[in-house]
């Protein structure tokens, strides 16, 4: 039996002319030439990158006219967990009794599940001056700070806001990133330490450095926020975090974090999603922040869910209330803002969120509604508690800064 | 199938279909083919273009999360020299989670196809459940079943088979899932064509004192090659770009450039061009894998 050649297949068209092309005495310098050629002609085919704000500030950008005066109307983004509740969790006492009092309808969206993938949602809109169909948006201090340098956030009128004029915590009201709150008001507080499940654990932890253990090892979680993480390493290796740092001092923390991770102590770095590997028990011990191992306490009935901030320090941040550029209800967010900071709604949202409470006379209110709560220095920290334990404000990154630390962490923490 | 049909690259994108006879069944085709050519060109052309484009931007200096245009080819070198192991990962992954996913649906497809009778049905729906549950939710079930204090990892340790301790966060618990999430895309095109073969020819092989095992090896399984070939294809394709296996159950050391990608769009501010150069060269290896691939193990035609 002979055998059949076997037929070549015909080539697509496409490969049929590369072939040719390739084939065709083209010499290498020329091919890429065309290379090049091609990429120049994509990059200038897909739709122009957004251009960088004006020198002029925020003060100068023309804003939408506002029809707060016919449309009573609000939407407002926020994290979850992060407001009073009824015992179904459908609504929330407090949202329900500004809608009476103001006649605004506010529609509450619990979506911001984390700084970066939020704004990298909304960001490109709000600089392309596409509106995004929200008039409240609650972000951390830094990527406050983004927003405000980026420009796509409004100004806020204080004058119409008498009450947080009054009633904003005077430490708060110094915020580096934005002086005098012209842009921003403060949601919450809260801190970032060691949470810990004191019946597994089966001892104290004190320090940072109680946690690379063998009987721990391979049971930490820690934050993937390298301003509470990073900043509460750099803490325990004596670095004032507050001050001017620089890059030697950063990539010190990443290198002894990115050893920890090889050596098999931390098991994963999580956004809010480290709380199910809580409760999973694939993890006993981390970095963590406050109000969630309250929570965490709450929900599940152990009691011995602890939190606590290590020997060398601790982190307090802060989320908070902006209204991005694109908004038509400035004026109805002003008065939101506004009720909020009336001390006796502000003891009824900390009393549920556990967080720290950043209005003035809230703690005298507290003693109403829970004494306990009220004496608590996870909600009301005093001054002599926030010196005494060491507890830090991550300094605000210059746009370089913020470019390459993110750059750092995601490649020697996040993705190695 | 018409899942296969951008595999086998779509006979409606290809141009000018050879000599139509006349005019006017020439412009029916052509108008035939409109949506399709429209669908392509706004939702694959128009985002490739736009994605080479941005791979290809430069940051602003100053302003972080801002570009300018640019010719940045840097962003393409800074992709295969920092991230290099990362593909390694991603494809040795993807393979190995395709080989599994060979060996556990080769036999149920076969099952399903000639043994199977009146219970062919509800394979074929047990098959296909898990499509009505999301990917991740499914995923994120496994990471519940999986984790330390769950069953599996339980009883294993109880028995001492878990020498780590742990399942979950492993790269072992990676490839489980990857060969879990695409498993149906394996048992269906392998069924399809096993289904289609006929009987007459693999009875041929015994009257011809073929034993078994050898008429399966030169009849049955060259009859279903076409559909292991699609099938291996669509495995190994989305799971080398997959990155919810690796977050939800993988361990922190050692990611795949799904995550790399993930992590320079969302929380690198300036990372939009080190990630389109990153999509673009996974696109390219792959394509150049796939073609080596279907050149070696290719049937005249797909299914």
């Amino acid at each position: 039996m002979t055998p059949i050649p076997r037929r070549r297949r015909p080539q697509s068209p496409p490969a049929a002319a590369l072939a040719a092309a390739a084939g065709g005495g083209l010499s290498r310098r020329a091919l890429l030439g065309t290379g090049v050629a091609a990429g120049a002609g994509l990059a200038l085919t897909g739709c122009a990158p957004p251009e960088p704000p004006a020198a002029g500030g925020i003060a100068a950008l023309d804003l939408p006219t506002d029809v707060s005066d016919t449309e009573k109307t609000l939407k407002w983004a926020n994290w979850t967990a992060y407001l009073d509740m009824n015992g179904k969790e459908t609504r929330s006492p407090t949202l329900e009794a500004f809608r009476e009092q103001s006649g605004i309808d506010v529609e509450y969206f619990e979506e911001v599940d984390d700084n970066d993938s939020y704004y990298a949602k909304v960001g490109p809109q709000l600089r392309a001056g596409q509106d995004i169909d929200r008039d409240i948006i609650t972000l951390t201090d830094w990527m406050a700070a983004r927003l405000i340098r980026d420009q796509v956030v409004q100004p806020l009128e204080l004058i119409q806001m008498p009450n947080v004029v009054s009633n904003l915590l005077q430490p708060l009201k110094d915020a580096s990133f934005d002086p005098g709150r012209l842009h921003s008001i403060t949601w919450q507080s809260g801190f970032a330490g060691i949470g810990y499940n004191r019946d597994k654990v089966g001892r104290e932890l004190k320090s940072l450095d109680d946690l690379w253990t063998d009987d721990l090892k391979g049971r930490i979680v820690v934050l993937s926020e390298f301003r509470d993480t990073a900043g509460l390493v750099m803490q325990s290796q004596g670095v004032d975090i507050e001050s001017d740092w620089g890059q030697a001092e950063f990539e010190k923390a990443l290198d002894f974090i990115e050893q920890k991770i090889d050596e098999g102590y931390i098991r994963k770095v999580k956004g809010n999603s480290y709380m199910e590997d809580l409760t999973s028990g694939n993890a006993v011990a981390g970095i963590t922040w406050s109000g969630d191992i309250f929570v965490l306490g709450f929900d599940t009935g152990d009691p011995s869910w602890t939190f606590t901030l290590p020997e060398s320090g601790g982190t307090l941040w802060s989320d908070n209330l902006m209204v991005p550029i694109t908004s038509t209800h400035r004026r109805n967010a002003q008065r939101l803002m506004d009720y909020y900071y009336d001390p006796a709604v502000a003891a009824q949202v900390a009393a549920w969120v556990n967080y720290v409470c950043p209005v003035d006379g809230a703690q005298a209110e507290m003693e109403k509604i829970d004494p306990d709560l009220a004496e608590s220095p996870w909600i009301f920290p005093s001054a002599e508690f926030i010196a005494d334990n060491n507890v830090q404000q991550f300094r605000v990154l210059s746009a370089d800064e913020d470019i390459l630390y993110a750059d750092l962490w995601s490649s020697k923490v996040m993705g190695n | 199938m018409s899942a296969l049909a951008h595999v086998a690259g779509d006979p409606a994108v290809s141009p000018a279909p050879p000599a139509p006879e006349t005019k006017k069944r020439g412009w029916t085709a052509y108008l035939l083919l409109l949506p399709g050519v429209l669908w392509l060109g706004v939702f694959f052309i128009l985002p490739l273009v736009q994605l080479a484009s941005v791979s290809l931007q430069s940051r602003y200096p100053g302003f972080p999360g801002y570009y300018y245009r640019d010719l940045n080819f840097e962003n393409y070198v800074s992709a295969l020299t920092d991230y290099a192991p990362h593909f390694a990962r991603s494809f040795l992954y993807a393979g190995l989670a395709t080989f599994f996913a060979f060996v556990v649906a080769y036999p149920l497809a076969y099952a399903m196809a000639f043994k199977a009778g009146r219970w062919r049905n509800l394979m074929m729906i047990c098959v296909i459940a898990p499509f009505f549950t999301s990917f991740i939710l499914r995923t994120f079930a496994w990471s519940q079943i999986l984790a330390d204090e769950g069953p599996v990892a339980t009883v294993l340790n109880f028995l001492h088979l878990l020498p780590g301790g742990n399942i979950i966060n492993t790269p072992l618990a990676v490839v489980a899932g990857l060969t879990y999430n695409f498993l149906p895309f394996m048992v269906l095109p392998i069924y399809a064509s096993l289904e289609r073969a006929d009987p007459r020819v693999i009875e041929a092989g015994g009257d011809l004192y073929a034993n078994g095992f050898t008429t399966f090896r030169t009849i049955t399984l060259p009859m279903s090659m076409p559909g292991v070939l699609a099938g291996t294809l669509l495995t190994f394709i989305p799971a080398a770009g997959d990155f919810v296996n690796m977050e939800l159950l993988g361990p922190q050391q050692g990611k795949m450039v799904g995550n790399v990608i993930n992590d320079q769009f969302l929380a690198v501010p300036g990372g939009y061009p080190v990630a389109a150069a990153l999509s673009f060269t996974l696109m390219a290896a792959i394509l150049v894998m796939v073609f080596l691939y279907v050149r070696r193990f290719g049937t005249e035609e797909l299914v």
